[in-house]
């Protein structure tokens, strides 16, 4: 699994890399950007899904490994 | 203001200025969204009120339907001559789509988490300065010596106008805030002074540059193009009304919360960690800030016949007690780990100020509990909140107790 973010649906709410920092950064306009390419263990997996559960824009998607 | 009999039933005419509103709007927008869950009033020459989340997120989101070029709702209807497009009075905030998003983009560096977190320190030496102001005292004013004073003292500095305005500007601000309830002459009359003094600082600001907002908007550029004055000014009014009372509010709430609840009190006491999460819940249960909208044209929206500039008010502090999206809605659960509150608005207009706001609201409660570990109300009737569309106590008398 991995965690992306749709860049045209996030707003720079700024919660994901408030929540989890260890998946999620920012750009230089304040959006959300996921860190490396994204790929979840199933400890990460949890923080990514409390991450999406918190983003106001549901911008957040986990979504199988390609 | 004219026609301001008291509300008999808010479905069918609302008043944001109600007492009844102002004192406590929750259990009305509980009401309303039983009910309606769009409300409607004649007043202010038409205005719709969505109470559901749903109903909030969509016309947030819906900038086809709807436009900013007004988000305070005024006395009447506006015309086309209030409504200067496509930059609007306040850029970005008054502006839609496209030059919106240039707008936007050009002040967003600005307030991203890495210059806005590098003001921390600074913050937090404020906050103490203010609270050793206090010192001793038993009663204190956490909204009027406290919380109102946080926000202006970190914007005057971001736009880089001089240290020793700071009682001057914060005395403008506040003309500036509580004038917005007055009839447009007055409120173009309070104006009068602070457009001076804005002239000025941008005068100076031309004579000798610096690395401050206002030398930031001066010589940014749309398309090659220096901003029109009318941008550079409009920012600066936005910055400033917007980057005010709304925090203020926020501390002010917040406190308030602490004040009568003294095992969350305890809880961030002793458990600092917390205080993400719980500043995140504050936001939710207090969001101060409803913004405006106008319909485009006429449309049936939302199962309503909605006219040409009928206002619509979005009401994000309603939106974050919906129990359709919050489990126990009404209550604050100040370790909420699922919080997808919309305090900071929805969409395209979210608030540019978010990563300043949560800072400021942060730094401010972790430095008044750790002076004062303990406190209550001191006069519960002695609290009063503002009227609008920026909800927060202006009156907060708090007992401090050993």
């Amino acid at each position: 699994m991995k965690v992306v973010i749709d860049g045209d649906i996030c707003q720079g709410q700024g919660r994901c890399f408030s929540i989890a920092p260890s998946l999620f950064d920012f750009d230089d306009l304040g959006n959300g950007v996921v860190l490396g390419d994204g790929t979840l263990s199933a400890e990460t997996l949890e923080l990514a899904r409390l991450a999406q559960a918190n983003c106001p824009e549901h911008a957040i998607f986990i979504v199988e490994s390609s | 203001m004219t026609d301001k009999h008291a509300v008999v039933d808010f479905a069918t005419d609302w008043d944001h200025t109600d007492p009844e509103w102002v004192n406590d709007p929750y259990p009305i927008w509980e009401d309303l969204r039983l009910r309606c869950p769009v409300a409607h009033t004649d007043r202010y020459g038409g205005a719709w009120f969505p109470a559901s989340h749903a109903g909030v997120s969509k016309v947030a989101k819906d900038t086809d339907t709807f436009t900013s070029r007004a988000v305070v709702i005024g006395n009447g209807r506006p015309t086309e001559e209030d409504l200067p497009a496509p930059i609007g009075l306040a850029p970005p905030i008054t502006s839609d789509p496209p030059f919106h998003q240039i707008a936007r983009k050009l002040i967003l560096p600005a307030f991203a988490p890495r210059p806005i977190n590098a003001l921390e320190p600074q913050i937090r030496a404020l906050c103490n300065a203010l609270l050793d102001e206090v010192v001793g005292e038993e009663i204190v004013n956490a909204s009027q010596s406290y919380a109102r004073l946080i926000p202006p003292a970190v914007i005057r500095q971001m736009l880089g106008f001089p240290e020793a305005d700071t009682e001057k500007f914060i005395e403008m601000v506040h003309v500036i805030v509580e004038a917005i309830d007055l009839p447009e002459e007055e409120r173009i009359e309070q104006f009068v002074p602070v457009e001076e003094y804005f002239t000025r600082q941008i005068e100076e600001h031309q004579a000798n540059p610096r690395d401050d907002l206002t030398t930031f908007l001066l010589n940014a550029e749309i398309g090659g193009e220096k901003l029109a004055v009318e941008h550079v000014f409009g920012t600066m009014v936005l910055i400033l009304v917007a980057g005010i009372d709304t925090t203020w509010s926020a501390v002010g709430a917040s406190l308030w919360h602490l004040a009568q609840n003294p095992e969350d009190l305890a809880r961030l006491v002793h458990e600092p960690e917390l205080m993400t999460v719980a500043i995140e819940e504050f936001l939710r249960f207090y969001a101060p800030v409803t913004m405006a909208r106008l319909v485009k044209q006429d449309v049936e929206y939302l199962g309503c016949p909605m006219k040409e500039y009928d206002w619509i008010l979005l009401g994000f502090p309603a939106a974050n007690r919906d129990p359709v999206v919050f489990k126990d809605a009404d209550k604050f659960i100040i370790d909420r780990a699922e919080n997808r509150h919309v305090a900071f608005g929805l969409g395209i207009h979210r608030c540019i100020g978010s990563n300043l706001a949560r800072l400021e609201l942060r730094v401010a409660i972790e430095e008044f509990i750790q002076r004062y570990p303990k406190f209550e109300l001191a006069n519960r009737n002695d609290v009063t909140w503002s009227q609008g569309q920026i909800r927060g106590p202006r009156n907060l008398p708090l007992r401090i107790l050993a």
